[in-house]
């Protein structure tokens, strides 16, 4: 085996197939949202991780089942990484009953408590203290698992990013924050935004790691993220680990991008993390091109048919509108 | 039987939950060695240690934030707030966050937490550590709020809350801490929704809020003197409000005072006087709905303007005699 396929040992070679599908599985899941949000038949609003889907999946193949997630308003790579499906997705988008929120929360708000994803967020920065929570339950409870924060480069400029990562530090908690920098928090690029270079280097501050990866290696990702999570899983606190990407779409709806040059999108481009991947893939002969394409195609059937899922699945009746008020 | 000191009832009532319950849990500023503010946790770190009593930095955000993590995964935090003002740093988690969890969810998950906190004026510590926010914290669908008056009430009360399985924002009038009452030792809970009937009368309905019900007693008994007998409602939680033990009493007597601290303006009395206006009380009514409040001003520093900007017990003497016609 090469340089290039050095895994984490939480990463078994047999599972790299399945995150190349899930990599699809993300690209086609938004590129399907954008399409219908074009359309009109999404309503609300919807912010596309294109681009990064190599932070998402590098990150949470780290981890166990029972390991727990916090994501951001960008959240479908995080939501379809930590397992959900895109049936449940696609008919939340819709608004339907079938969907992960019953059709209640829509794109910003994608929970699965069950299978640990606790939650997208609209609020930026609303996920830091509530990581620390989790991981604090776990702390206390000795529950062992260990709880991943996503966060974008603006939302480093909260308050509540330096109050929960104090907290988490000070604790010793069980909690990796990962900043997806896609270079911008939606107008406002990241070099006018912070005088420093690397958002891990504030880490320093808490006495805690602060580690920069290349955020469109997935490889890259999950051995500076497993790194973090043996870290906080041994009971040695937080980390910050910061991927470098781009998101290639705007913010979200009706964003002409006049904040950047169509030169720089497609210098990022040549660097497309599903394109990375498959290239190591191959060359590590885990597979075929042959088989590449054929991952890729069953990954456009599958969101293909949780369109027809969601478009099939039952409005919600307007009693809905009332109940899980309170619990 | 016993009596104990409001603020020594909410301390029994959390010891004995954290007794009862491993996963009960306080945390906030100062409550470790030095007992919080107003000493509420004096002692219980000695009993409980300092993982159950989690002393934090001054960060209202994570706080309160990793409260609510805590809680969708399986705690029962108590969060003390140092000052109830401190809740526009804790706003974002309260509001955005638990609040609306369970419903964006789709009724998966649940946010058990208790934010108690010490409200009002009176001692002097002007506009910043002064207010009553109640009304804010009742306009939130997805809040429980809780504002009891006496030792016995804040006892069963709290360990309501404390079982609940909703946020619940609990209001400690800092006045009340003092006040002593019968309290029964072993715990006992006082459903949240379920209004008391403080003193029984015929004439005038009084429904008053925290001090407030302690001031209406006081301008109960001298109006007494004049033979006018005012009936004293404490509905105890705002949310669930108690409005038929309301309507019962209305109905009864035909004239209604509101009383609360807060500013009367957009305060919770406007909210019980419409009910009362749109229920079947209102053909009962013999006089005008009066409501006392705070001025619309920022608390004062000086004594005498602090007594001014909130009803004392001649205003409220002076409202039931005008709703009576006596003045
Ligand atoms: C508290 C808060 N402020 C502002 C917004 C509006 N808003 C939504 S996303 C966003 C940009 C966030 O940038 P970043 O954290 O870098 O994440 P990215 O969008 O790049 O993934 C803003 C300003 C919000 N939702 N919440």
């Amino acid at each position: 085996m090469t340089q290039k396929l050095k895994l984490p040992p939480h990463v078994k070679e047999t599972e790299l197939k399945g995150l190349y599908k899930q990599m699809w599985l993300i690209r086609f899941f938004e590129e399907k949202v954008d399409e219908f949000f074009a359309k009109g038949m999404i309503h609300g609003t919807t912010h596309l991780s294109v681009g990064q889907e190599a932070s998402a999946v590098g990150s949470i193949a780290v981890l166990n089942e029972q390991d727990k997630i916090t994501s951001t308003h960008r959240g479908h790579g995080h939501c379809i990484a930590k397992g959900a499906t895109v049936n449940g997705m696609m008919a939340e988008l819709f608004g339907r009953t079938t969907g992960y929120c019953k059709g209640k929360g829509g794109s910003m708000h994608i929970a699965d408590v069950d299978k640990g994803n606790l939650g997208a967020n609209g609020i930026v920065g609303g996920g830091f203290a509530i990581a620390a929570g989790a991981a604090l339950t776990s702390q206390m409870k000795g529950a062992g698992y260990v709880v991943l924060c996503f966060f974008g480069d603006g939302a480093s400029n909260e308050g509540s990013f330096h109050e929960a990562i104090n907290l988490a530090s000070i604790w010793k908690l069980p909690v990796v924050f990962i900043c997806e920098n896609n270079q911008y928090g939606m107008s406002g690029p990241v070099r006018e935004m912070i005088n420093i270079e690397d958002i891990a280097a504030r880490a320093a501050s808490y006495g805690i790691p602060g580690k920069v990866v290349d955020g469109n290696d997935v490889f890259e990702v999950m051995n500076g993220v497993s790194e973090a999570v043996d870290r906080a899983r041994n009971g040695e606190g937080p980390s910050i680990v910061e991927a470098k990407t781009y998101r290639s779409k705007g913010h979200s709806k009706s964003d002409a991008k006049k904040y950047r040059t169509r030169e720089e999108e497609k210098e990022w481009l040549l660097r497309d993390p599903i394109k990375l991947m498959a290239k190591v893939l191959i060359e590590e002969e885990i597979f075929t091109q042959q088989e590449a394409e054929e991952i890729k195609a069953d990954a456009k059937k599958e969101v293909e048919e949780s369109v027809e899922f969601a478009k099939n699945s039952p409005e919600p009746t307007l009693d809905a509108l009332m109940e899980d008020i309170y619990a | 039987m016993r009596e104990l000191t409001y603020l020594e009832a909410v301390r029994e009532a959390m010891s004995q939950e954290m007794r009862a319950n491993e996963d009960v849990f306080v945390l906030g500023e100062d409550i470790g060695v030095y007992g919080g503010a107003f000493g509420v946790t004096r002692g219980m770190i000695e009993e409980f240690g300092p993982e159950r009593i989690r002393n934090t930095p001054i960060s209202e955000a994570a706080i309160s934030g990793t409260a609510v993590g805590a809680a969708l995964t399986g705690m029962r935090p108590i969060v003390e707030l140092q000052f109830s003002d401190f809740m526009t740093i804790a706003m974002d988690n309260m509001v955005n966050q638990a609040a609306k969890i369970r419903y964006m969810y789709g009724g998966k998950g649940k946010v058990p937490m208790v934010l108690r906190t010490p409200a009002g004026s009176g001692t002097g510590a002007a506009a910043q550590h002064s207010q009553s926010l109640e009304a804010w914290m009742a306009h939130i669908p997805g809040l429980k709020v809780v504002q009891p008056s006496t030792a016995y009430d804040a006892k069963g009360l709290l360990k309501a809350a404390i079982d609940d399985d909703n946020p619940v924002i609990f209001y400690e009038h800092k006045l009340c801490y003092p006040k002593k009452s019968d309290v029964p030792e072993e715990a006992y809970s006082i459903p949240l929704g379920k209004a008391d009937i403080k003193k029984q009368g015929s004439d005038v309905t009084i429904v008053a809020t925290a001090i407030m019900v302690h001031k209406s007693l006081e301008a109960a008994e001298e109006l007494q003197k004049e033979g006018i007998e005012v009936e004293v409602i404490d509905p105890r939680t705002l949310v669930p409000l108690d409005i038929e033990t309301i309507v019962q009493s209305v109905k009864k007597t035909g004239r209604l005072v509101v009383v609360h601290e807060a500013v009367k303006r957009g305060g919770f009395g406007g909210e019980i006087a419409s009910l009362i206006a749109e229920s079947e009380a209102f053909d009962y009514l013999d006089a005008p709905i009066k409501r006392l409040g705070g001025k619309a001003v920022p608390i004062p520093y000086n004594p005498e303007l602090e007594k001014a900007a909130v009803p004392v017990v001649a205003d409220i003497v002076t409202a039931v005699k005008e709703t009576l016609n006596r003045l």
